[in-house]
C-alpha cells in the first residue's frame, strides 16, 4: 500500500492507502473535515517530486507527501 | 554544498570555513547572505522543520544552474530552535564575476523563500506556533481539497 505522510505543522501520523491515483486519495479525504483546511493549502509530492494532476498514477510502494506553505530562513 | 545544523548556526565558523574553502579557487567574488532572527512580536526565537529529500533536489538543481555560469552555491540552515539574535540561515555565491554573484544571491534567496520545503514556527512562551501568515504555498497547492 502507498504511504501518505503529513509534513511540517500538520502533525499527523503517516497512513497507508490502497489507491491507483491521487483522485482516489482525494475521495478518501473527503469526509475528513479537520484535514480539509490543510488540503486547501497543501502541495502534493509523489516520491519527492511535486505533482499537479489528480490522474497521477500511484503504485503500492510509492510515497505521497503533503506539504503545507513554506517559509525558510 | 548544503549543510543542515541542529539549532542556531555558528555563523563565524561557517563563514570562516567557507572562505578558506573557496579563497584559492580563483573565484574572485564571495558574496554571503546571513539571516539573523529578530526580536519582534514577543517571540523568543524561531523553530524550523525541514523535509530533506526535496530540499536536496531543489538545491542540486540550483547548483547545476550556478555551474552553467561558472559559479557555486553554499547554504546552511538550522533545524529546531533558533533564539533571537542568532543565525538560522546562511547562503553564499562564489563566482569569477561580481555581477553574476550579486544577481544570483538575490534570485537564489527569493526562490529559497518560495520553494524550499522548510516550515517556520514562532517560539512564544516555549511553544511552537506555525508562522502560516508568513508562509508561501508551493506549486499545485490545493490539489486534494474537496471542491464539492
Amino acid at each position: 500500500m502507498a504511504k501518505v505522510e503529513f509534513l511540517g505543522p500538520i502533525n499527523r501520523k503517516s497512513i497507508h492507502v490502497d489507491i491507483q491515483n491521487l483522485a482516489q486519495l482525494k475521495e478518501i479525504f473527503k469526509g475528513d473535515s479537520e484535514l480539509q483546511g490543510w488540503l486547501s493549502i497543501c502541495a502534493v509530492a509523489v516520491n519527492d517530486t511535486l505533482v499537479c494532476a489528480l490522474d497521477t498514477p500511484i503504485k503500492s510502494d510509492d510515497k505521497i507527501s503533503l506539504l503545507p506553505p513554506v517559509c525558510g530562513g | 554544498m548544503l549543510e543542515i545544523h541542529e539549532g542556531s548556526l555558528h555563523a563565524e565558523e561557517i563563514l570562516s570555513r567557507w572562505y578558506v574553502q573557496v579563497k584559492d579557487k580563483n573565484y574572485g567574488a564571495f558574496i554571503p547572505f546571513v539571516g539573523i532572527v529578530r526580536d519582534e512580536d514577543g517571540i523568543d526565537g524561531l523553530s524550523f522543520d525541514i523535509y530533506e529529500p526535496i530540499l536536496k533536489s531543489w538545491f542540486e538543481a540550483w547548483q547545476e544552474k550556478a555551474k552553467t555560469q561558472n559559479a557555486m552555491l553554499l547554504m546552511a540552515h538550522s533545524r529546531g530552535d533558533v533564539l533571537n539574535h542568532t543565525s538560522s540561515y546562511i547562503s553564499a555565491v562564489v563566482s569569477p564575476q561580481r555581477k553574476v554573484a550579486l544577481k544570483m544571491i538575490n534570485d537564489f534567496v527569493e526562490d529559497f523563500k518560495a520553494s524550499a520545503p522548510i516550515w517556520k514556527y514562532d517560539i512564544i512562551d516555549g511553544k511552537r506556533v506555525y508562522a502560516q501568515k508568513r508562509s508561501m504555498e508551493l506549486a499545485g497547492s490545493g490539489l486534494l481539497k474537496d471542491d464539492a
